[in-house]
């Protein structure tokens, strides 16, 4: 008979900070080197990277180990989450270091801040698409510098000058003679060697892996259950806990009456917090019913009748009435206005959107006496250390986090309060926890992309063009949450106004400002961050002016990226490949949007058709992309593929409202993902460039909403410009305008029944 | 105590009938390849087969299974076109963060167990009921082809 976890042998022998340590030390090479600094030297890395001497003057972040095995492994400090960051990273070390991408291994490093600070976050996080476009010149100097010193020991052993010898595959080779050495066998000779200081990196002419379509490090463990997420960890004696959160947010818990819960086989403690109860159970089935068998009081708080509509009301209200903060002014402004042959001015609005990874949010936990152990996947795990050391006391060094593999972060990783929540739980225990959120509770104590109503408007010059442009954008700051204190209110939040402070148009005459409205429910970045809020409503307007001036889109945006040359090479190439001009069946239509975000460009054409009943679907998107050298251009092309779905989701289906000050949505039967008889074709070209890799992961996700909103304008001639798009504002004339047209979710016990009967329990492909 | 075969192993699980066997698989058995990702049908994260019959398998009463034949993620690669779904999930590069992928694999390799030359409208009905959040639908529909195929 199996118990749970009474077994440790089917988990993962669970790791411990000593482990880690002696791992990273040992024979062989160890380099170790500043992933961000790029005017900073490789070194060798003599002392311990977990708890070195971090005030020394240069330090370390990133580690390249080559065991005197020949096993190479590098320590990197961004997370993979599915973005394809660890082969990326791992295929700028491996082309200088002159190995196969078969040839090395990468690990998670252990949190340090001091070690690991991304530049561009402030603290050790992924995100922001910043990893590869951070890294690029450093992970190459360091697979370089590395290469060197085993170039430099094969030329000591065998005496002849290092310049005779060149290095393939992980073996140096004297070119006279054909003498050979593995870098295994020279790895502790090549550890004694000097750091050399006059690195010269390959031509992009030269690379063999940079620009190939390699294979991904991280995937071979995928397909057949082996990989650990942090959901999957199991450690000796451990118990599975649930969650319950006052369901209005920010308030707390009042009493809880456990008799019921208490009676459930299985259920072994119910643990309290400030603002919530938590339920332990031998399995998450237990802890899960005994969770449903409490009766909780909640004290509702400040927020008990809250509702969308006084949210989005504040906004308006704030966007009119407050003074703004300036982000740009440049130009006659309102000379501009004045002089104006026409004027155009809309008003678009975006909801609170959830993550919804599908790794729902977990983390396991021990608190010993002196100690605190914790295993996540976390983009951000030196706040998660942080969090757990403020609800222990211990000192940061004795809070040990082991990082997994994330089963999707898309921004809800990079906040860690779930894992200071779990710290709470385990604490109040003496054995190791592992709190799983369910997915309703995810979905409604996430912590949102928030609101936005943005006042946007022009004046065209009488050859149609706009002479002035300006936009008013209203919302919360998401910045203001990693600051501690908060956001200065006088102070301009960039990503507030990211990707309409410089959209990639000749607009000389530009005015954008913002308005701070903080919502009274926590918020946080969402993929593609500021952009994928502002484009929706640069593209979306931009073709409003081109419809104003009787204009064709990309005729309009052509006349725009004159001295764009990056911006008016991908609407070249996707008006090329997409056919634009050509005809579409009555009921379709052909968008487009154009932007830039995160160092790469992207324009993208979607076609769609709108039934008279308001129903859309998706037929085919085709991208053109310049990011730059595309470092694995497959995984740049997986990454708009599913950056586009991921956008295109939440311009069909997503929106967070409150009742009550509750979250009305609750699982994906009601915050709906598309589906794969949902998906359009996608089609993907690049530019081809030499310019600095950009940023990928989130690109595609800001191109959905606009491309999309356009494409249903030359549909139906409706402009939609609040999201996600209604479809009874698309239904023809007679047509029902009281239904939704949406795939309606089928109840819970008829999918049981599915489920048990045999059936694959699959909803009818609707035809949305 | 409950009898169940799984992956060809017979076991005997000490655990309330009403249970669903995605925990059982999770909490008990120590297979986690199987995922949790909604708790009610809608995602198909934890899909597994019982007698080759794609079930979700988080709102399925482990008493329910009876004798049938409970294969996870762990196990179909041992079947012949389990192994072929894997290879063209590898060869595509379908696979982003993965956390769906188990679900998705073991619906793919029920469909083509039953269906050896899907159309797209066959996929469609397939797989609808499997969410992947990172969107790898479009090359999870060249994957399925490609393993008709091989």
């Amino acid at each position: 008979m199996s118990k749970p976890f009474s077994s440790p042998k089917t988990g993962p022998s669970p790791q411990t900070g000593a482990s880690r340590r002696a791992f990273l030390q040992g024979g062989g090479l160890l380099l170790g080197f500043a992933l961000l600094g790029a005017g900073v030297k490789p070194t060798l890395a003599a002392t311990d990277p977990v708890a070195g001497d971090v005030t020394a003057a240069f330090s370390p972040d990133a580690f390249i180990r080559i065991g005197t095995d020949g096993k190479i492994t590098l320590i990197l400090p961004n997370i993979e989450m599915g973005q394809g960051t660890h082969t990326g990273e791992a295929t700028l070390i491996a082309e200088e270091l002159e190995v196969g991408l078969d040839q090395v291994s990468v690990v998670d490093a252990p949190p340090n801040d001091k070690l690991y600070a991304t530049a561009a976050l402030g603290g050790q996080a992924t995100g922001g698409s910043t990893s590869m476009r951070a890294t690029w010149e450093s992970l190459r100097k360091a697979g370089a510098t590395a290469r060197m010193m085993l170039v430099a020991a094969a030329a000591a052993q065998w005496s002849v000058p290092a310049s005779e010898c060149g290095a393939k595959l992980g073996v140096v080779t004297h070119q006279p003679t054909g003498r050979q050495l593995a870098y295994g066998a020279l790895a502790d000779a090549a550890g004694k060697q000097a750091v050399p200081t006059d690195v010269k990196l390959k031509d992009p002419s030269d690379f063999e892996l940079i620009g190939k379509s390699l294979r991904r490090v991280d995937t071979a463990g995928k397909v057949n259950g082996a990989v650990i997420y942090g959901i999957d960890v199991r450690v000796p004696d451990m118990k599975v806990a649930t969650v319950s959160a006052c369901p209005v947010l920010g308030g707390t818990l009042q009493d809880v009456d456990e008799k019921a819960a208490r009676a459930i086989p299985g259920v072994r403690d119910i643990v309290r917090l400030p603002n919530a109860v938590a339920v332990i159970g031998d399995h998450f089935w237990a802890a899960k019913k005994g969770l449903e068998a409490l009766d909780i009081t909640w004290n509702d708080g400040a927020n008990a009748k809250l509702g969308s509509a006084d949210i989005m009301a504040a906004l308006k209200t704030a966007s009119e009435h407050k003074t703004p903060i300036m982000a740009r002014k440049e130009g006659d402004v309102e000379g501009r206005l004045k002089a104006a042959s026409k004027t155009v001015e809309a008003i678009y609005q975006l909801p609170f959107l959830a993550h919804a990874p599908m790794e729902p949010i977990n983390c396991v936990v021990h608190v010993r006496a002196d100690e605190c152990e914790i295993w996540v996947g976390t983009q951000v795990p030196t706040q998660a250390q942080a969090g757990a050391a403020q609800v222990t006391g211990f000192p940061l060094d004795k809070i040990i986090v082991h990082n997994h593999l994330i089963g999707g972060g898309f921004g809800r990783r990079l906040v860690a309060e779930s894992v200071a929540q779990a710290v709470a739980i385990a604490k109040q225990v003496s054995y190791p926890v592992k709190v799983i959120w369910t997915r309703e509770e995810d979905i409604q104590h996430d912590l949102y992309r928030p609101a936005y109503y943005d006042r946007i408007s022009a004046g065209l010059g009488p050859d149609g063009l706009p002479t002035v442009w300006i936009d008013h954008v209203a919302g919360g700051s998401v910045l203001g949450n990693y600051i501690p204190g908060g956001w200065p209110d006088d102070k301009l939040d960039d990503d507030a106004v990211e990707g309409a402070v410089k959209p990639p148009y000749d607009l000389p005459v530009i005015q954008v400002d913002w308005v701070r409205q903080d919502p009274p429910v926590p918020i946080t970045w969402w993929r593609g961050v500021g952009s994928t809020h502002n484009v929706f409503v640069v593209e979306s307007f931009m073709d409003e002016l081109a419809d104003a001036a009787g204009k064709d889109p990309v005729e309009y945006r052509r006349a725009l990226t004159k001295n764009q040359p990056r911006a008016a090479g991908v609407l070249e190439l996707v008006a090329e490949k997409s056919g634009w001009g050509t005809p579409l069946p009555a009921g379709s239509g052909r968008g487009i949007a154009l932007h830039d975000a995160f160092g790469s460009y992207m324009a993208a054409v979607l076609e769609i058709s709108v039934s008279s009943a308001g129903e859309i679907t998706l037929h085919r998107a085709v991208v053109a992309v310049d990011c730059g050298i595309a470092i694995n251009p497959n995984t740049v092309e997986a990454q708009i593929e599913g950056g586009l779905i991921f956008g295109l989701s939440a311009a069909l289906y997503s929106g967070i409202t409150f009742t009550n000050g509750r979250v009305d949505q609750s699982n994906f039967h009601d915050y709906r993902i598309l589906r794969n008889n949902e998906a359009p074709k996608i089609e993907v070209y690049h530019v081809k460039s030499l310019e600095s890799p950009g940023g990928i992961g989130e690109t595609a996700t800001v191109s959905a909403a606009p491309v999309l909103a356009n494409a249903i304008f030359a549909a139906t001639g409706k402009r939609l410009r609040s999201l996600p798009f209604d479809r009874n504002q698309l239904k023809s004339d007679g047509a029902d305008k009281t239904s939704v047209s949406m795939m309606p979710p089928l109840s819970v016990p008829v999918l049981a029944a599915l489920a048990t009967s045999g059936e694959t329990g699959e909803s009818e492909p609707e035809a949305a | 105590m409950i009898a169940l075969n799984v992956n060809g192993e017979d076991r005997s699980v000490d655990v309330p009938e009403d249970m669903p066997l995605l925990w059982v698989l999770r909490d008990v058995i120590g297979l986690t390849g199987t995922k949790f990702g909604c708790g009610i049908a809608q995602c198909g994260a934890c899909t597994v087969q019982l007698d080759g019959q794609p079930v979700r398998s988080c709102v399925l009463p482990v008493a329910s299974v009876g004798t049938r034949r409970v294969t996870t993620v762990e196990a179909i690669g041992a079947t012949a076109g389990g192994k072929k779904v894997q290879q063209a999930w590898l060869d595509l590069e379908v696979i982003q963060c993965g956390y769906c992928q188990s679900g998705q694999i073991m619906s793919a390799s029920a469909l083509l167990e039953r269906n050896p030359d899907p159309s797209d409208s066959d996929i469609d009905a397939a797989m609808s009921g499997n969410i992947c959040r990172c969107g790898t639908y479009t090359r999870i529909r060249a994957a399925i082809k490609q393993a008709a195929k091989a």
